[in-house]
């Protein structure tokens, strides 16, 4: 998650991933409609994923334009709180342009279906999990390798010395807006692809849980993210059966994201900078 | 360049016109696309088509058309604003904020004209929801495509220069206009409440002729209202001004008894108005009454203490829970059945302690570290409440129901079956947390929350054990939420654990913000303006067209307040000043109220001056 | 002035951030009814030594005696309330409550009337009030006609940065504490405020009783008012003794003049 460079939780970023996911819905069934999608899976596949990704990018970067940018400098609550009202507007639009019943994507391919005899996965689960580790070295290439990174990291550091350095800082956020808004956009396909559906407040909770492994991870520390990613995940599919089966508790499942809650408060209270560690900008640090 | 004395705005200091030729078409642009996309998207949201089903003037207006008419006119208004400086002229309004308006006017009702070509021409009913041919007519007036296109190109550029136009108006003229505008718009929104009160005093001719039959002002009723408002607007706003600065002057006992005489009037006028009006008004003045109290609540947390607690809502379920578990037969575990006001009692100590445990986790995190938790909380709580786990103690999904209602002392039963009396306990429990807040903010308590709020490092420095302070604020916030949440649960009858989404929460919140985080009259006039007339989360409001769009009207609303008010609509002093900290120095330099460093090196008495004289 | 009882001791005070020790094995001493003046290049630990003494950041190891019993373990609030008060070198003040509120929100740990005292208006918390007030306006009354009179329930903001130190220090005093921690309290002022600050410092001895630890780079200051000055460099005691003495000190000279590395002062924030 990128978001530790800005220095406030974006509760919109859960709403961006829910409009990629919508994005794809869109064009995916558009193509199925013309026969691509089963014919050339691939192809369409990609090109879902990059009408989606330019989708989340821009509308990321709107947000940033609209809401973000004039409040810089402005009290910490402030754009908290503009970024719930973004948040709970996105959720809103998606209710009255799209409806609010859930939508469905096309069907996947039968190849993507079938478990696999080794590890017996399902396709797509080991495609999302290919994803990732690629999006995640690109991520960590572009932010610790690259010029643009280097300015992020800066602006992440100290914004004022990093403005003094000669960094652009509104083009840099834009930037870190956009990779954001791009990740949450193929993340939304993904999502979309696996789980077969989309709806207008399926960005909340993984919106929430994004945070969360950031938060576990470490905030603005890619590694710990990723890292905060697997625990947050893991946690909440063996939690509830390993920790609440036995004290006699009944229906654990429905207790999944109680207990995803109940990690990120555990972790917040017994190390507030994350397991691996915070960055922060230096203002914070006081 | 030296300050003048005249202010900016008196006659004899304009600039002569600008020219058209100068037109900043840029600006335009951009103003234009934007006021466009805006229409396009209301009107694929369908809004206009729900609004259209409101009339504000009987068969020549429909709410849906305010709505998409008046945003050419704030587009054509706004391109020829100009920022007023000291001592810099203002230019003379004359050609070029006429022409202007019209162009810009234009290019917003070209958004419009190309939805209707497009939807016309093209079929995106698939994602999009309200693409119909629907919409199509409504837009062109069933009168076709081209005439669809072509009008809204014209009623933009008459948007649009109406509102260039109304800088040509002196500023008397031009609010006028405006008074009798909103006072119209006001009052066929209002229509419900107006005319079951004006029924209520015995006067339902009047409502009659002033509202037709099938909703909305009747011409003749629409003439007068516009007339009344212009009238008074014109001739009796200076009056108006003059008596409010009297009331500001008056110190000591007689300000005392004006404030009293205000609060008595105001108790008067709530305790009256119910008996006037009938079920439903009265339905809907209980729900703004719990909102009311759960803004209150929200506001000692937010506003004073300044805790981002989205979880609030877990405080009006613990509360109802409460209630519906100790009164109700039907509850499945315990069921003492106790009278109400015995359950309040347990209601408060269970909230308290719900808020204890949960504040004192939570309570020295970070502002935003803390937002986030509190919102697990919430959801937490919610899903506790739901599952098959606990169901065996609140009913998980089924909820309890058959909720029995609130007894005083055996001469009246107050539930659901009766609205009004439901809001004089709503009204009672107000009054006390008005109280609480009122006198809390300005206790030993209230300052050091203001102080931590300010700067919580420096409050600690000082000797404010800060994580107490504000574990106080949190329980007050909660033990007043959970009221709510007790009246909550006798009015309706039953609990379900789907009536405590964090949706609710998110509605308080945006109900403080726009009132006005900390002060109180701002959040009672929120809850009554937002509640009242768009409704709350599963509550309906006046404008019961708009039940769809009201989450979306929140959103939006939320951004905006915190763009461009973030002080909220009856902001209270001090935190305003807070949030707008360096406009407020400035302008206080400007009045020469802040000193400058240099008078106080002479010793003792610079400080006397009063704040007039301080050089600058 | 008895010699025997510290009213402040320290002794063998380590801090570290990371690796960075900003105050390394550092022992001193404050009785009661004296002026100390605390001096050093920047980065010497002196804002440092001041966050250690409130509680505001962790010591590594040694103690903090003050009354001969440890401020080890406690909060900042707490240690205010056992009577050490403090400002801050960027002065901090509640800018947008009233100066009247500022005095009388520092006076939290003095008193304890809760909620119900002001719920129910009774006459304990009426009093109490009433009592806060006066306090609060006589501590304001100190600094001449300044702060007291209309400005009462001005805000906070409209002060010039002179006023803002002394209303800072007002609110320190208006903890009711036995040790006053001045963090460059004539930084920022013009040479006639700050002999005006200079007298009231002394006053603030003899006329209210407080022991007095001051940081300050003004010389002239640190001449005129203080009873012993202790001199930091790289967060270690380098000398203490009478300003006459150290200012002649030859290492306090190379102190100053000839550092050949100048370190970037972590605490200050």
């Amino acid at each position: 998650m990128v978001y530790g460079v800005l220095g406030f939780i974006n509760f919109a970023h859960g709403e961006v991933f829910m409009m990629g996911a919508m994005t794809g819905m869109i064009t995916s069934n558009k193509l199925a409609d013309a026969g691509l999608w089963d014919s050339n899976f691939i192809g369409s596949l990609a090109l879902v994923m990059f009408g989606s990704i330019l989708v989340s990018m821009f509308l990321a970067v709107v947000m940033e334009r609209l809401a973000y940018r004039p409040l810089r400098g402005a009290p910490r609550l402030i754009p908290l709180i503009t970024s719930i009202g973004v948040s709970f507007f996105i959720q809103n639009m998606s209710i009255v342009l799209f409806g609010p019943a859930s939508k469905s994507y096309p069907r996947r391919p039968d190849w993507l279906r079938d478990k696999h005899t080794f590890l017996e996965i399902e396709g797509a689960r080991i495609m999302v999990i290919v994803a990732a580790a690629v999006s995640m070295i690109a991520l960590w290439y572009l932010v610790e390798r690259t010029k643009v990174g280097k300015a992020m990291r800066a602006v992440a550091e100290d914004s004022e010395i990093a403005a003094l350095m000669g960094i652009d800082v509104n083009k840099t956020i834009v930037k870190v807006f956009a990779v954001g808004g791009a990740f949450a956009g193929m993340a939304g396909i993904l999502w979309g692809v696996l789980f077969g559906s989309v709806i207008h407040n399926t960005g909340f909770l993984p919106g929430i849980k994004a945070f969360s492994a950031a938060v576990v991870g470490g905030i603005g520390n890619l590694g710990g993210a990723m890292v905060g990613g697997l625990f947050i995940g893991i946690a909440e599919s063996v939690g509830p059966l390993l920790v609440l089966e036995p004290l006699g508790v009944s229906g654990v499942s429905q207790l999944r994201d109680a207990v995803a809650f109940a990690m990120l408060i555990a972790v917040l209270l017994l190390r507030p900078s994350g397991i691996f560690g915070e960055r922060l900008r230096a203002e914070d640090r006081t | 360049m030296t300050a003048t004395e005249t202010r900016p705005g008196s006659e004899e200091e304009f600039a002569p016109p600008r020219r058209v030729r100068d037109l900043d078409w840029r600006r335009l642009l951009r103003l234009g696309g934007v006021a466009a996309f805006v229409q396009m998207f209301i009107s694929l949201t369908a809004m206009p088509v729900r609004l259209d089903e409101r009339s504000v003037i009987e068969s020549v207006l429909s709410l849906g058309f305010v709505f998409i008419g008046a945003i050419p006119i704030v587009a054509g208004n706004r391109l020829s604003r100009q920022v007023k400086l000291e001592g810099v002229a203002v230019h003379r309004a004359g050609r070029y904020e006429l022409v202007g308006g019209a162009l810009v006017g234009t290019l917003a009702g070209a958004g419009l004209s190309l939805l209707v070509m497009l939807i016309t021409h093209f079929d995106l009913r698939e994602p999009l929801v309200n693409w119909s041919p629907q919409l199509r007519d409504l837009l062109s007036f069933n009168r076709g495509p081209v005439f669809g296109t072509l009008i809204w190109l014209g009623i933009g550029a008459a948007g649009g220069l109406i509102g260039g136009g109304l800088r040509l108006l002196g500023a008397r003229w031009r609010r006028t206009l405006l008074m009798m505008a909103t006072t119209v718009v006001l009052a066929s929104i209002l229509e419900q409440l107006v005319v079951d009160l004006v029924s209520g005093v015995g006067l339902e001719p009047v409502a009659e002729w002033f509202y037709a039959r099938r909703g909305g002002l009747t011409q003749a009723g629409a003439g007068v209202t516009a007339a009344i408002a212009g009238v008074t607007t014109f001739f009796g706003r200076g009056r108006m001004k003059a008596a409010r600065e009297r009331i500001k002057t008056l110190d000591g006992p007689a300000r005392t008894r004006a404030n009293a005489g205000m609060i008595l009037l105001t108790a008067a006028i709530l305790i009256v108005v119910p008996l006037l009006v009938g079920s439903l008004t009265n339905e809907l003045l209980a729900n703004v009454g719990l909102f009311v109290l759960l803004a209150l609540g929200l506001n000692i947390v937010v506003g004073l203490a300044g805790i981002l607690d989205l979880g609030y809502v877990a405080f009006f379920a613990v509360g109802s829970y409460t209630a519906a578990v100790l009164t109700a037969a039907t509850s499945p575990r315990i069921n003492p059945e106790f009278p109400w006001f015995v359950a309040l009692i347990f209601v408060v100590v269970i909230t308290g302690l719900v808020g204890l445990f949960i504040g004192a986790p939570v309570i020295r995190m970070r502002g935003d570290y803390l937002a986030i938790v509190t919102l697990g909380f919430g959801e937490i709580i919610r899903l506790l409440f739901l599952s098959d786990w606990l169901s065996g103690w609140f009913g998980g999904s089924q909820g309890i129901t058959a909720i029995g209602g609130v007894e005083i002392f055996g001469l009246t039963t107050i539930d659901g079956t009766n609205p009004r009396n439901i809001f004089y306990l709503v009204l009672v429990f107000c009054a006390i947390a008005i109280y609480v807040s009122w006198r809390l903010e300005r206790s030993r308590l209230g300052r050091a929350w203001m102080a931590v709020r300010e700067d919580e490092t420096v409050a600690e420095a000082m000797g404010i054990n800060t994580v107490n302070v504000k574990l106080l604020a949190f329980v007050v916030g909660a033990i007043l939420g959970s009221f709510s949440g007790a009246i909550f649960a006798n009015k309706v009858g039953s609990v379900f654990p789907s009536s405590f989404l964090i949706l609710v929460s998110m509605v308080i919140l945006v109900v403080v913000i726009f009132g006005g985080m900390g002060s109180i009259v701002g959040v009672i006039a929120g809850a009554a303006l937002l509640i009242g007339v768009l409704g709350g989360p599963k509550q309906p409001g006046l404008l019961q067209e708009f039940s769809e769009f009201k989450l979306l009207i929140y959103g939006a609303l939320l951004v905006w307040m915190m763009l461009a008010r973030p002080e909220g609509l009856i902001p209270s002093a001090r935190r305003s000043r807070e949030l707008h900290q360096e406009e407020f120095l400035q302008d206080a330099w400007l009045r020469g109220e802040v000193e400058s460093d240099d008078d106080n090196g002479d010793g003792g008495d610079a400080g006397t001056a009063p704040p007039g004289e301080a050089r600058t | 002035m008895s010699r025997s009882e510290p009213l402040l001791a320290i002794r063998d005070l380590d801090v570290a951030f990371g690796g960075l020790k900003a105050v390394n094995g550092l022992s001193i001493e404050v009785y009661e009814g004296e002026i100390v003046s605390v001096i050093g290049p920047n980065g010497a630990g002196k804002t440092t030594l001041f966050n250690a003494i409130s509680a505001m950041v962790p010591i590594t190891s040694g103690d903090v005696l003050f009354e001969g019993s440890s401020l080890l373990g406690l909060d900042p609030n707490q240690v205010t309330a056992r009577g050490i008060a403090r400002t801050f070198q960027n002065v901090r003040l509640f800018t947008n409550m009233t100066i009247l509120e500022n005095v009388m929100v520092a006076q939290h740990c003095r008193t304890k009337r809760g909620a119900w005292g002001a719920l129910f208006y009774t006459r304990a918390f009426r009093s109490e009030e009433a009592e806060i007030r006066a306090w609060g306006e006589k501590v304001l009354g100190f600094f001449g006609s300044r702060l007291v009179g209309f400005r009462l329930n001005q805000p906070a903001s409209v002060l010039s940065y002179a006023n803002r130190r002394r209303l800072e220090i007002a609110r320190a005093m208006a903890t009711r504490p036995k040790l006053l921690l001045l963090d460059e309290p004539v930084a920022g002022m013009n040479p006639v405020e700050s002999a005006e600050l200079t007298r009231l410092i002394g006053r603030l001895r003899d006329e209210w009783g407080f022991a007095i630890v001051f940081i300050e780079h003004d010389m002239s200051v640190v001449r005129d008012v203080s009873d012993r000055v202790i001199v930091l460099n790289h967060g270690e005691l380098l000398t203490e003794g009478l300003y006459a003495d150290v200012s002649m000190d030859p290492r306090v000279i190379e102190a100053y003049l000839g550092q050949d590395t100048i370190i970037e002062d972590a605490t200050k924030s």
